[in-house]
């Protein structure tokens, strides 16, 4: 079965190598190189938190560390009033489509996997398929049908194209696989129904694929622009991705004010990554190499 | 004697399964599938959001055709696919291959180089453009200033915008890439190292013999992953060009940018459909073609 040939692999990264490394200057500059370009890749992160942290004066000396560290952006950002809106509305919406993706694509995985019926086949490949349908493709098709259903500029607009995803359902019905029938079998004795048998006996064996699959569509949520771009007009319906898209474009904004904003945009999902940093890796391991 | 006890548990299973895919059924044809077709019939139409939908033909196909900041744009999705995929996969697979070798702070590092794909890409779209300015606000005039190199125009020049654009894309890829890499590496048995070293191998030959042909499936992934990812740009591009997205003269313009504009901001629905189609026609080829390398798997 496929999972227990890519379990060790994914625990096995999660350690240092185990073939022996000989001491030498080659691994030493190895290491070397690794962590400048390692420092490389945070500096764009870096600098942009530690401009958000300089008053105006000093944004453009290349200090790295500011002489005197504000927090004065933040207030004045978060004064404004509109940075809050729009974090609510992005909490919400990411919020509501992980519940809703959890749900239905553990769903419909795990009916895909575990019933026999006819037409499984047919429904199977026709949810696969909608993998290689691109959402710029459905984006014009998506408007129409707000503009018809008056689900412009609300949440459920911004929404409802992601309530549930192919590449979820995939991903679910590949962990249901090795979830033993005799578990289930033992509990439908038991006389449990089978939205029981789901709910308490298969979804709790599969925690890990739940937890992967809700850090990806929450940060996919968090990040998506162009959708919640074209199917919002108030300002007030914005998610912070397109509110800070057309806050660092107003033209009297400072540039420290817009990494203050690209900051408030960011931080969450960095705190996020630090505190599940090994689960998360492992969770992209899983998904990319199953999804 | 009610309808519950008739039914056998077979029937029983079958309705179970049916009243779990319900919903979902619904959601995929009503969200997915007519969606794809409607956006395939409107290729065929005018229409303009306001008036009523009429038949064109292929005339949206043919205006295609003949339109130069098409082929504009098409040139452009491929640069993007092309610059962006060689060297996001070759940077990520040196780094990959070092780190899997490096044990000291080794947690550390990895976190160092996947935190970007952690980040949304309007806002790094941001912290980019505002890198890419002249002096005195941009650090890479500056940091060139500093050392006396003449500035580099990276926003607004039409041939160093394109790549200025892309590297953040690629920056903000990398980290995903290196995890996938090194948990390939980590699946090749080392029993083949270790007879390779036995026969005294050099390691280089190790390298092209062994790791990269056992690497195939990683690497045929990686490949289209970001094949895909590079083919359907925006985010960036639109944050990093808002004052004139796609430009300086569309010379960063992708195709998902050209729908994105002849949608919702010229209102012509059917010739951005068809943009659309064209776009999905490319995204599966690269699907397709992926799936051809993997068969023999």
């Amino acid at each position: 079965m496929a999972a227990t040939e890519i379990r060790p692999t994914t625990d096995g990264l999660l350690n240092a190598t185990k073939t022996p490394i000989k001491r030498s200057y080659g691994q030493y500059i190895r290491w070397l190189l690794l962590f400048i370009g390692g420092l490389a890749m945070v500096m764009p992160i870096a600098w942009m938190i530690s401009t958000s942290l300089k008053w105006p004066h000093e944004v453009y000396n290349l200090k790295f560390i500011p002489d005197e560290p504000t927090i004065e952006n933040y207030t004045y950002v978060l004064e404004d009033g509109r940075f809050y809106g729009w974090f609510l509305n992005s909490i919400v919406i990411a919020v509501v489509t992980t519940i809703s993706n959890l749900l239905f694509d553990s769903l419909v995985g795990y009916t895909l996997c575990k019933f026999k019926f006819p037409g499984r086949y047919i429904i199977f490949i026709a949810i696969l398929s909608t993998l290689m349908i691109p959402t710029e493709m459905l984006v014009i098709p998506w408007y129409i049908m707000s503009q018809s259903f008056g689900w412009l500029d609300s949440y459920w607009g911004i929404m409802f194209p992601g309530l549930m995803t192919a590449f979820g359902t995939f991903l679910m019905k590949q962990f249901f696989e090795t979830v033993p029938d005799d578990f289930l079998e033992a509990a439908r004795i038991d006389g449990l129904n089978e939205l029981q048998i789901w709910w308490t006996v298969a979804m709790p064996l599969v925690k890990p694929a739940l937890a992967a699959l809700a850090i990806f569509v929450f940060l996919g949520n968090w990040t998506a622009f162009i959708w919640p771009l074209i199917v919002t007009n108030s300002p007030e319906m914005y998610t912070v991705p397109v509110g800070l898209s057309g806050f660092g474009d107003e033209a009297d904004v400072a540039w420290e004010l817009i990494m203050t904003g690209a900051a408030i945009s960011t931080i969450p999902t960095l705190i996020v990554f630090m505190v599940f940093q090994r689960f998360i890796i492992r969770g992209v391991v899983m998904a990319g190499l199953k999804g | 004697m009610n309808l519950r006890n008739t039914l056998t548990i077979r029937q029983k299973h079958i309705l179970w399964a049916w009243g779990f895919l319900a919903i979902p059924v619904l959601f995929y044809v009503v969200i997915r599938f007519y969606p794809t077709g409607n956006a395939i019939v409107l290729s065929f139409q005018n229409w303009n959001l306001l008036s009523a939908r009429t038949w064109a033909g292929a005339d949206n196909y043919v205006k295609l055709w003949h339109d130069e900041v098409f082929w504009k744009v098409f040139k452009n999705t491929f640069v993007y696919l092309l610059l962006g995929t060689p060297f996001s996969l070759v940077i990520s697979f040196l780094i990959a291959f070092h780190l899997d070798r490096v044990r000291f702070m080794h947690g550390f590092i990895r976190m160092m180089y996947f935190l970007p794909f952690m980040t949304s890409a309007v806002a790094m779209a941001w912290v980019w453009r505002w890198f890419y300015q002249p002096v005195p606000v941009g650090i890479f005039n500056n940091i060139l200033a500093t050392f006396g190199i003449p500035q580099i125009n990276f926003l607004n020049s039409t041939t160093n915008a394109l790549p200025a654009v892309l590297a953040p894309a690629i920056w903000a890829g990398l980290g995903f890439q290196v995890i996938i890499f090194m948990a390939g590496l980590r699946a090749i048995p080392t029993s083949y190292y270790e007879a390779a070293r036995i026969d005294g191998v050099s390691g280089f030959t190790i390298l092209t013999q062994i790791t990269i042909p056992l690497l195939k499936p990683t690497i045929i992934f990686i490949t289209v992953f970001s094949s895909i990812g590079f083919l359907r740009i925006f985010d960036h591009v639109f944050n990093m060009t808002t004052n004139n997205p796609g430009g300086p003269l569309n010379a960063t313009k992708p195709l998902v940018l050209m729908i994105y504009d002849t949608a919702f901001n010229g209102f012509d629905m059917g010739y951005a459909a068809a943009q659309t189609v064209v776009l999905f026609t490319i995204l599966l080829c690269v699907s397709l073609l992926q799936l051809y390398l993997l068969r023999d798997r």
